[in-house]
Order: structure tokens, then C-alpha cells, then sequence
């Protein structure tokens, strides 16, 4: 298995797991159909996530995203939390294997929709689900690229030529 | 570290028969079998012995119709390859199923670029092609019928003789990729009535990079590789005659000890199942439960995903395989347990465990000890779970 030590750390000792059940934001991103789904909860006290809490539904990568994801915002204000990139988060993790940083790296996704939720119940939109986002599975622009190695590939070619994986559904 | 090994199916640990059977035979300088003076004579001779062992585990009429190869990957690839290349002139035409190996999958994907046509018939809920959908499905120009003996993640068995019966009608060739069946299950190629049957020595407690292909007399095929004369001009190339002689002591061991291993097999698997029922809730099993391998089981251990099971149950020593899309390296979920019914969600979380003639009963014992502790924990983060539990309250 090609995960980081840190990767491990948090897949067996996952920080933060748990519904919230008072939570002034929520985010929700994924769908079983890409493998995983992340719910993200913030507590906020004087724009400051003062807890944080998540659920997930996926890979050893998904969780240990997840985990990490709740360490970096716990603490920061709302700003600096708008900050943490999916990126940050690979990179917190000492690397994700490449075809992880797609189905799996859904962290400041879901946080980022926390924070938005917050806002938004706070402006008075109150919504009854949670704030969701499904990630695209198919091409970024115009062209198309193999989801595993990031190399340009033909729409029309059942395999990446470039690392000989399957394209079909997800690319 | 004694690790429990719940995954032979990736590749079944190697007999002592056969461990010393090859150390002998590379202490024994063999050399290239076909060569005209007495050393290649004494080395055709142990090429010729083993070639009998295998032709007698699938009781072949002839053994000059076991071609040895490089395992059950190259003899799919001869198989379909070979025959659609050699009888192109008849047609273009293949049929086979929804559920068979990637190594099946690609190799029919390599020919569409090649402008052959492909028909694959659905099976149903437990995984059984039904013959009067390959019936239908062949045409005029159809020239190949390919279908599995037994299905590597669910276990179940294909009416094999059934469909034998109407390609034969039909004038059609029928390969039949029973990878996971030869030497696990009795397979017979004049019972069966099959044109082509791929193996692996692996499969069968021998050596990986060994396998075979039985091609019956008179069965029009090309070569898949090209070169010298060996293997009665099927496969060129220097045969791996240490590789052979394990398969061949492997093939041997498996005829003699089918009965008590099956019997075993199904010992374990009886206790394996009901313990997963006992313990873990909201589970499906998939797969024939009585026309399947004695030694697989299929579970989908529903709200979690199959690679989070693995990666725990190896921290403590348990090697199991997930159909999980994730732990595979590809994004999809199992073609073979969509094609049975299971949703997208189920598929990630399903696990495929199996077992042989050095599992104990305490090794399944253990495995459901620490099972259920780790579905538990993964269950206490997963949301879809939170959402179920709060549906059914």
C-alpha cells in the first residue's frame, strides 16, 4: 500500500470522527458512485471554528483527508479556514497516491461548504439538507486526462496510453 | 509474523511437493527441450511427464493438446486472440458475458479496435449466465463463444456444459476461461464439451508465470506468439521447464487430493458464513450459494468501503482482497457485482475471502473476531450509515 506514514496515522487513529448534533454548519460532498462521501461539521464561536467533527464513507485516503482536514480548521477563523486548499491538505498528508488526489482529496471541499452553510444560516437561509456538492467525473475544459497519471488522453480511447488504465466512465 | 491468508485467490501458496519437486529439477540442468541430442531428449522427457499430469487434471483426450504457456492471462489472450485471428474469414463475431476477468475484458477490447463486433449476455442475480441468452446472441457471423468456468470474485459456476452443447450445434468455437476452477473443482474437457479451456498453475497450488491452455485436436488457431517450433507450433518460445514440472506435480497433488480438499474447503466456508450472519448485520453474500467454488466467499458489508476493511484487518495480520474500486487502483466499482444487482455503495464494500488445505478453523475463527470489531469502527464514521440507522428508527 503507497500511503505516508501520516496518511496511517490518521486512517487508524482518525481525529475528530463523529456527527455533530449541534453544528451551526454543515458541508456534504461526494456520491457512493466515486467511492466517497464526506459530511464536515463546524461549531463557530466569534468567527472561529471552535469544533469541528466529520463523517466518512471511503478509502483509507478518504479518511485520513478527513482527519487531517478537522486538525488544520480547528481553531482558525473562518477566513483562514476558507483558505485550506485540497493541496494543502495532500501535501499536510506527505503526498497522496495520484489517483487519491481526485476521488478522494474531497476535504476543503466539504469544509469550505461548512463555512458557506454557516453564513448562510446566519443570513437567515436556512435549509433543511446540508449543503452538498458532487465532484465532477469528467473532463477539466475542453480536453480529457487520465484521472491516475494527469497525461493528456483521446476521448475516444478505452485506456490511458501513457499508464495503460481503464478510462471508460471517469476521466 | 504468522499471517492469516485469506486471499488465495491472488495466488495460492506453493505445495512442498511442488517447492522441491522445482529445486530438484533446477539442480537437474535441464536444457532446451527441443534440441536434437540426449540432453534435450532427457529434458523432453520431463517435459513430456508433466504435460500428462495436466492433461489428466482436465482429462484431456490427448496431452499433445495441453500447450504450456505463461499463465492463465496469456492462455485467454491465445485463446480469443488466437481464434479470432485464424477464422476472421468466417466472421468477426464474438459473444460472451458481463461478468468475466479483465484479462477477457481487454483482450475483447484490444479486438474492437480491430472491428470486431462484441455480444455480452447478462446474467442473473446469482451471477448464471443463462444458455438460451448465448443461444440468442450468436450469429452468422459469430465465430467465438467466451465464458467463464467459475467467476473469480463471486464464486459462482457457468452452465458450461449447456452452453457447450449449443456452440457445438452451432459450428461456433467455445473457450472457456476456468482460471479459477481448474484444480479447485473437477473439470473434465470432454464432459464439458469445450473447444478451449485456459488454466494456471497457480490457481492450483503451483508456481505463478506457469499455466496452460488446452486446445482441442483439430480447433482452427493462430499462435499468439510467434518464433520457433515448441508446443506443437502453438507457442514459440523455450518452454519454462521449471515452472512446468511444478505445475505438473501441482496437476498431480490436486487429482488425488480434490475430495478431502473439497471437503475441507466446504468445512470452512459453512462455518465462515454463518459466522458473518451471526455477527455482522446488514450484510449480503453474493454468488450461487450451491453452483460456486467450495473455497470463496463474497461479502458486501454494506455503509463502509471495502479498502478502510482491508487496510485494518492488515494491521492485525489478515490478508483479505476487496472489490473495492479503490484498493484495486481503478475508480469503478466491480463490473461483476453491478452485473448481479449490487448499487455502487454495496460494491465499495465488498470483500472476497478466500481459503485452502493450510486454513484452519481458527484462522476463520480470528478473522470474524477482528471483523467485527473493524466494520464497527468504520461503521461509527461512515455517514451512510448514521443516515440508514436514522431511516429505520
Amino acid at each position: 500500500m503507497a500511503y505516508s506514514e501520516t496518511v496511517m496515522d490518521h486512517f487508524k487513529n482518525p481525529r475528530n470522527v463523529g456527527e455533530m448534533k449541534d453544528a451551526d454548519g454543515v458541508g456534504e460532498v461526494g456520491n457512493p458512485i466515486c467511492g466517497d462521501m464526506m459530511t464536515i461539521y463546524i461549531k463557530v464561536e466569534e468567527d472561529r471554528i471552535s469544533d469541528i467533527h466529520f463523517l466518512t464513507f471511503g478509502c483509507g485516503a478518504a479518511i485520513a483527508v478527513s482527519s487531517i482536514i478537522s486538525e488544520m480548521a480547528k481553531g482558525k477563523t473562518l477566513e483562514e479556514a476558507g483558505k485550506i486548499t485540497n493541496k494543502s491538505v495532500a501535501e499536510a498528508l506527505q503526498g497522496l497516491p495520484k489517483n487519491k488526489l481526485h476521488c478522494s482529496n474531497l476535504g476543503a471541499d466539504a469544509l469550505h461548504l461548512a463555512i458557506q452553510d454557516y453564513h448562510d444560516r446566519k443570513a437567515g437561509k436556512i435549509s433543511k439538507e446540508p449543503k452538498r456538492k458532487d465532484p465532477h467525473i469528467h473532463t477539466h475544459g475542453d480536453k480529457c486526462y487520465c484521472p491516475y497519471c494527469d497525461v493528456e488522453v483521446s476521448e475516444k480511447s478505452p485506456l490511458c496510453v501513457n499508464c495503460g488504465r481503464e478510462l471508460e466512465a471517469a476521466h | 509474523m504468522n499471517v492469516i491468508n485469506l486471499d488465495y485467490i491472488a495466488s495460492y501458496p506453493l505445495l512442498p511437493a511442488v517447492q522441491q519437486a522445482m529445486i530438484d529439477a533446477i539442480r537437474e540442468d535441464y536444457v532446451n527441450p527441443s534440441s536434437q541430442h540426449q540432453l534435450g531428449d532427457k529434458t523432453a522427457e520431463v517435459l513430456a511427464g508433466a504435460r500428462d499430469q495436466v492433461a489428466l487434471l482436465v482429462n484431456a483426450p490427448s496431452a499433445k493438446e495441453i500447450v504450456f504457456n505463461s499463465g492463465g492471462t496469456e492462455s485467454v489472450n491465445h485463446a480469443i486472440k488466437g481464434v479470432a485471428f485464424a477464422n476472421a474469414g468466417k466472421g468477426k463475431h464474438i459473444v460472451t458475458s458481463n461478468i468475466e476477468h479483465n484479462a477477457v475484458l481487454r483482450t475483447l477490447r484490444t479486438l474492437k479496435m480491430m472491428d470486431y463486433t462484441v455480444t455480452s449476455v447478462p446474467v442473473d442475480g446469482y451471477g448464471r449466465v443463462n444458455p438460451e441468452d448465448v443461444a440468442r446472441a450468436i450469429r452468422e457471423d459469430t465465430m467465438l463463444v467466451t465464458i467463464m468456468h467459475s467467476n473469480n470474485e463471486i464464486g459462482t459456476i457457468q452452465p458450461i456444459e449447456e452452453i457447450a452443447r449449443i456452440t457445438r450445434e452451432r459450428k461456433v468455437i467455445f473457450h472457456c476461461d476456468a482460471v479459477d476452477s481448474v484444480g479447485v473443482v473437477p473439470v473434465d474437457v470432454q464432459k464439458l464439451g469445450v473447444d478451449l479451456l485456459s488454466m494456471a498453475a497457480n490457481q492450483f497450488y503451483g508456481p505463478s508465470g506457469v499455466g496452460a491452455l488446452y486446445i482441442r485436436a483439430g480447433t482452427r488457431i493462430w499462435p499468439l506468439l510467434d518464433g520457433g517450433v515448441q508446443e506443437n507450433n502453438k507457442r514459440a518460445g523455450t518452454e519454462n521447464i521449471i515452472g512446468i514440472v511444478g505445475m505438473g506435480v501441482a496437476a498431480e497433488v490436486a487429482r488425488r487430493d480434490m475430495d478431502s480438499r473439497t471437503a475441507h474447503a466446504k468445512k470452512l466456508k459453512e462455518k465462515l458464513v454463518k459466522g458473518l450472519q451471526e455477527r455482522i448485520e446488514d450484510i449480503y453474500l453474493n454468488g450461487h450459494p450451491e453452483l460456486a467454488l467450495p473455497n470463496l466467499v463474497s461479502v458486501s458489508i454494506q455503509y463502509i468501503e471495502g479498502e478502510g476493511i482491508v487496510l485494518m484487518l492488515d494491521e492485525e495480520n489478515i490478508a483479505v482482497s476487496t472489490r473495492s474500486a479503490c484498493a484495486a487502483g481503478a475508480l469503478q466499482a466491480s463490473h461483476v457485482l453491478l452485473s448481479i444487482g449490487r448499487d455502487f455503495a454495496d460494491a465499495q464494500g465488498t470483500l472476497v475471502l478466500t481459503f485452502g488445505i493450510f486454513t484452519t478453523e481458527a484462522d476463520i475463527e480470528r478473522f470474524l473476531e477482528v471483523l467485527e470489531g473493524v466494520v464497527a469502527t468504520l461503521r461509527s464514521m461512515s455517514p451512510l450509515y448514521l443516515k440508514a440507522k436514522r431511516a429505520a428508527a
